[in-house]
């Protein structure tokens, strides 16, 4: 993940370089559009609409984006250590054991608050041993993280499966699902919070976990710019023979920043087990592991960029199903195209404009004064 | 007896059925690792070809016209790749993820938008699609006992990608090890350094291999596309291009060692469709999802290096900068 | 046997701000061995790699057997007949020797006839220049100098006439060296032109017809090796420079506070890089290292620093051992007041994406002084950094300003500033001035001879001469891995010079 370092402005380096290759995602997702016989500025304005349009529309929106702000933010902090974790799907999957575990034992027993603190501890436990072990093996045994996390991708799937269809489906039930939770396993919803702009979200699952997501951005950034582990995560990941002379211990960072990425990835299924269905379901991660990457990706890694991107996504996801509803043609699916490009174009191809872009700044000014980073190591 | 023979002819069969897209693609990742391009984007690349096939076999009713729009389309996103990762230096993992998302989505909009059948292609039929090739005296000989079924089953009755797959296996041998095309794609693979002092464009020989990887993964969906299924169904690589990717990790990058992996992989995949919901003895019922899960597991083990060690390509995910 | 291999006419090449070559001219004639020596960075295997069509010179003419030619890339030196040994092999480490030699001259798409013809091409030099090798070996099983002799396989397999050699011996056993002679030797006979590029005199004595010396981009004289003298050579290599004039009183050493006990260190293939090198730094003294790169230095200053594991020896830190073959740590060594300033700042000393503070802190992060539990304290950070950047006049003094944006001089200051500025006992200090400008390298010098006039000890490894002899009050000259001799600041160019090139005893040398 290293760039070379162009003397560019702040807002240059973090926000017109990701705003370009964003368009150029955009570009060609028109062109997709333009393929099926759609209109292009007709799916953007239906896709504005559909997500910021009405209550019900924000609701959707944020309530998607609390999944991507969770996964991205694991995809993150293992990015400032150098790894790339292509484990958040598997790793938010197995979170839902920890969230329908706690559920189930005490959806009767306590208020949703403590079942809710209960299943945040679990679904991070249960998250972060599905990371510990490639984390694990990449700082012992030099096992790839990447390939690691993929296998173990599958690996938790398959584990998923048979626990609904074996182990946690009710007796006498076909769904493979658990059963619903009472109301101690069920999070209230942020229609107070909407309604304070006199918004009405509706059958909006929007609900607490947005908070924790919040809560989660700023624990992070704190975690990676204010601790003295993130100090070494970060030296790590830039330079790991600086971090060898400073005396850090190499495999401990890397399993101790998987850990935190994988608990971060299986936070997220408090969203949809908790926040949404009160049960947990098959495959309810829907492809959120892997929006992370993008949203990472395209929010630098940074809180405050990836909580736009998270919302972006958000807005993709909800606006999307708008405009299928108009627009047939264009499913759901479309998202997954967008998805691929953006990791495409800003992560991938990062480097394709900067040199035009850099040359422009160049002479533009004379020797660049504003070469402090503004914004960058907050 | 009879019928365990019986069983054992349908799971081997089901294996090699089952093995073929998976040799194709770990074939195709195998010329594009041992160059030092890695590629996470097998799945993406068969997806999106068995898309352009079925497409392109309905709409032309001609079984060559799908094979050869599925190798082109597999062929471009490997340029994709190509671009970014030699081109552009960038992630080569990165390029990979984009490529699969880019494929899962597209083929099912632009499907929905041709067809309007819910994200399949039309039902092939006849020419449009591949037919298993019935070997001389298949018929003649089935009656033979123990042998008979073997060759009429087993080795007869095959789609002509199948036996092109399990041929790919020795002849990718001889191209690596016995060409000069093969020698210098090993090469640069290893020390990239080394094939540029000996005044060969490491890029070029780069482009070579990711375009190798690119036609196989076509082939690869073609395959279940246009052989296997009569058309193309809404993501149904289902994860073949990831266990392709383990079987060639498993198979630490060699042809050979590739085509044993990937029958194990299918065996197992078979195996666990035959004993879905079976009691076994001693043991009880195996889930399925612990057969489905096996490649993966085993990978992980492998990978740890409890089993021997995958070494993979030196140069492998390091793109090629001229040192001073 | 007069006309002329190679001519190379005002050959100019820049890589940015660094004048690589200037104006080189150089003539090389048919059935030589021609040495080419000088310094690390005196530009030779630039030159070098011009010729073998790696870079473009951006001015000058190259002519082979006297025929004008542009050699754009290595194929048209390989088809003019030259040949390239790099100093680090480019072998493929899994191939067989076979494979290597065949790299590129495969003369058909199918391998097999390529094979029957290089066997019997590869029997018939093994046996025209004793170079037997088993076609068949891997080469990572190899020893290292049979390895060297299949790139001179490849090359010679290649029909090459000129050969080139790059640091040939560096990474050879003495006893492999005198069979890298006898090859040479043998492939002159055969007339064959060699270039050959060391920093060793003994080599350039031994094996060599002419020689060119380069320093600091610039062919500086021409010799007949027999009409030459190593005294002559080494002069001509380190030049009369212009002493830079540090002001210092007398050394006053006290206690031994760093000792070396025989430590040997070695690469990760295996290959010896320090070899039994023992040396002592007392308090008040600095201990200089000289040595042309690559002898073995910075291997000695990383596993006295703990990053790097030694294979035996023993090393004591103020009389307390430092667990050099096990668990010798960095962040422990910094707690036992022993501070580094590594050789390359850029990798190692610095972070370059991090802001100057962030820096300032390196290796110190673990210090209360800068924590709040497991917090970071940035207030006490960044304060602290703005004292030092005051104190070491870093510029511009924004402490919040990314590093990659100081310049070299104000970045090393950084690192320098974080090392010294915390009262260590120990001062483990390498190339404290490498791509420094002039006004800092006079501020760097006068905190160091600072540190040893509070008492400090400090061991210095550079491979400026000058800076070696301006700063030490002993100098130790490391060679081959091993220490070749202790000087006084006050011996002569010459004899540190002999010393580096590997002349242990200048007289028996000289004859």
């Amino acid at each position: 993940m290293s760039a070379p370092f162009g003397k560019l402005p702040g807002w240059v380096e973090y926000g017109l370089i990701p705003l370009i290759n964003l368009v150029f995602a955009f570009l060609v997702a028109g062109l997709v559009v333009l393929l099926v016989g759609e209109s292009p500025l007709r799916a953007a304005s239906l896709l504005i609409q559909g997500a910021f349009g009405y209550g019900e529309g924000i609701g959707f929106t944020l309530y998607y984006a609390t999944n991507f702000i969770f996964t991205g933010l694991a995809v993150a902090v293992a990015f400032h250590c150098g790894l790339f974790n292509i484990g958040g799907e598997g790793q938010a999957y197995i979170g839902g054991l920890g969230v329908a575990l706690a559920c189930l034992a005490f959806d009767g027993i306590f208020p949703w608050y403590l079942t809710f603190v209960v299943a945040i501890a679990g679904s991070a436990f249960f998250g972060a041993a599905w990371a510990f072990i490639p984390g694990y093996l990449q700082a012992k045994r030099g096992s790839h993280i990447v390939i690691t996390t993929i296998m173990f991708n599958f690996i938790a799937s398959s584990v998923m499966v048979f626990m609904l269809v074996d182990v946690l489906k009710p007796i006498g039930s076909m769904a493979p699902q658990t059963r619903t939770f009472t109301e101690g396993g069920e999070l209230p919803k942020l229609d107070w919070l909407m309604s304070i702009f006199g918004l009405d979200i509706g059958g909006a699952p929007f609900n607490v976990s947005f908070l924790l997501a919040l809560v989660c951005c700023v624990l992070v950034w704190l975690l990676i710019w204010r601790t003295k582990f993130g100090y070494e995560m970060r030296t790590m990941g830039h330079s790991p023979t600086a971090a060898r002379y400073a005396g850090m211990k190499e495999a401990r960072i890397i399993i101790i920043t998987m850990i935190i990425s994988g608990a971060l990835a299986g936070m997220m299924a408090l969203n949809p087990i908790m926040g949404d269905q009160q049960r947990m379901q098959l495959d309810f991660v829907t492809g959120a592991g892997f929006v992370g990457i993008a949203v990472a990706l395209m929010g630098r890694s940074h809180p405050a960029g990836i909580i736009p991107a998270a919302i972006l996504f958000g807005v993709l996801y909800q606006g999307g199903a708008e405009i299928s509803f108009e627009m047939p043609e264009i499913s759901r699916d479309m998202i997954t195209i967008i998805q691929g490009l953006v990791i495409l174009f800003a992560g991938a191809l990062e480097h394709m404009f900067r040199p035009a872009i850099t040359a422009f700044f160049s002479s533009m000014q004379g020797v660049g004064r504003q070469t402090r980073a503004a914004g960058a190591g907050e | 007896m009879d019928q365990a023979f019986e069983i054992l002819l349908v799971t081997l069969e089901g294996t090699i059925r089952l093995s073929v897209p998976l040799i194709l693609a770990a074939l195709a990742g195998l010329f594009s690792e041992r160059s030092g391009v890695f590629d996470i984007g097998l799945e993406g690349k068969m997806l999106a070809a068995a898309f352009g096939g079925g497409a392109a076999a309905a709409v032309f009713q001609s079984v060559y016209m799908g094979l050869g729009v599925a190798i082109l389309v597999s062929l471009g996103l490997a340029l994709v790749h190509g671009f970014a990762s030699i081109t552009q230096r960038g992630n080569q993992i990165v390029s990979g993820v984009a490529i699969n998302f880019i494929a899962l989505g597209a083929t099912v909009i632009l499907g929905q938008a041709w067809f309007r059948q819910g994200g399949r292609t039309p039902a092939l039929t006849g020419d449009a699609r591949f037919q298993a090739v019935e070997l001389p005296f298949a018929d003649a000989l089935a009656d033979i006992p123990f042998l008979g079924p073997i060759y009429t089953n087993l080795i007869s009755g095959h789609f002509v990608l199948t036996y092109f797959a399990f041929a790919m296996v020795p002849f990718t041998w001889w191209v690596l090890h016995r060409t000069r095309f093969g020698l210098r794609l090993r090469a640069v693979g290893e020390n990239p350094g080394a094939v540029d002092t000996a005044g060969i464009s490491v890029t070029r020989m780069r482009y070579l291999a990711v375009i190798c990887c690119g036609i196989l993964c076509g082939i690869a969906g073609a395959y279940l596309s246009m052989a296997v299924a009569a058309g193309f169904v809404k993501g149904m690589t289902a994860g073949k291009g990831f266990i392709a990717l383990a079987a060639l990790i498993f198979a630490k990058w060699r042809p050979v060692n590739v085509m044993f992996a990937c029958l194990l992989f299918g065996f197992l995949d078979a195996l666990g469709i035959l004993l879905q919901g079976q009691s076994l003895p001693l043991i009880g019922t195996v889930p399925v999802q612990f057969m489905q899960a096996l490649p993966y597991v085993l990978t992980v083990i492998l990978l740890a290096g409890f089993i021997g060690k995958a070494v993979p390509p030196k140069a492998g995910g390091v793109p090629y900068v001229k040192e001073r | 046997m007069d006309s002329l291999a190679i001519e190379l006419r005002g050959i100019d090449k820049s890589f940015g701000a660094v004048h690589a070559n200037k104006d080189i001219n150089l003539q090389v004639r048919r059935g030589t061995i021609h040495g080419i020596i000088g310094e690390n960075g005196a530009g030779k295997s630039t030159l070098m790699s011009i010729l073998y069509g790696f870079y473009q010179a951006d001015a000058g003419d190259i002519f082979i057997g006297g025929d004008k030619i542009v050699i754009r890339d290595p194929n048209v030196a390989i088809e003019a007949g030259i040949g390239m040994v790099h100093q680090h092999f480019m072998l493929v480490e899994n191939f067989s020797v076979l494979e290597n030699v065949m790299l590129g001259a495969e003369e058909n798409a199918i391998l097999n006839k390529g094979i029957t013809r290089a066997r019997a091409e590869l029997k018939r030099l093994e046996e025209e220049y004793s170079l037997d090798v088993n076609p068949d070996a891997i080469i990572e099983e190899l020893p290292v100098g049979l390895q060297q002799r299949v790139e001179i396989l490849k090359a010679l397999y290649r029909g090459a006439d000129i050969l080139i050699l790059d640091e040939p011996t560096g990474v050879l056993t003495p006893a492999e060296a005198d069979h890298l002679f006898r090859i040479l030797e043998q492939l002159r006979q055969q007339g064959k032109t060699i270039i050959f590029i060391t920093h060793k005199l003994r080599e350039i004595m031994a094996i060599t017809d002419e020689v060119s010396v380069m320093r600091r981009g610039e062919m500086v004289a021409t010799r007949k090796t027999s009409e030459t003298s190593v005294e002559e050579l080494a002069e001509l290599m380190v030049g009369r420079r212009v002493l830079l004039r540090v002001e210092k009183g007398e050394a006053e050493p006290k206690d031994v506070q760093l000792s070396v006990e025989n430590l040997t260190v070695k690469d990760s293939r295996g290959v010896t890089m320090v070899d039994n090198v023992s040396l002592n730094v007392r308090a008040g003294e600095i201990v200089g290292i000289a040595g042309v790169a690559g002898n073995g230095q910075s291997e000695l200053l990383e596993t006295i620093t703990g990053i790097r594991r030694a294979v035996s020896g023993k090393v004591m830190l103020c009389n307390e051992p430092i667990d050099v073959t096990g668990e010798a740590d960095p962040a422990d060594l910094r707690k036992r007041k022993m501070a580094h300033v590594p050789e390359d700042r850029h990798h190692m000393g610095l972070v370059l994406a991090f802001e100057e503070n962030e820096n300032a802190i390196l290796g110190y992060h673990y210090d209360p002084e800068y924590l709040n539990g497991p917090m970071l304290n940035l207030g006490s950070i960044r304060r602290h950094a703005q004292e030092t950047a005051e104190q070491y006049d870093i510029r511009p003094p924004d402490v919040r300003l990314k590093t990659a944006n100081f310049s070299g001089g104000n970045q090393q200051k950084i690192v320098l500033a974080r090392e010294m500025e915390r009262d260590p006992t120990v001062l483990v200090i390498g190339q404290p001035t490498r791509g420094v400008d002039v006004g800092a390298i006079e501020f760097i010098h006068k905190r160091i001879i600072e540190m040893r006039d509070a008492g400090k000890a400090v061991l210095l490894v550079s491979v400026e001469l000058d800076e070696i002899r301006s700063l030490s009050d002993r100098i130790l000259v490391m060679f081959a891995g091993r220490v070749v001799g202790e000087r006084s600041p006050d011996a002569s160019e010459s004899e540190l010079g002999l010393l580096m090139a590997g002349v242990e005893e200048p007289m028996e040398a000289a004859e």
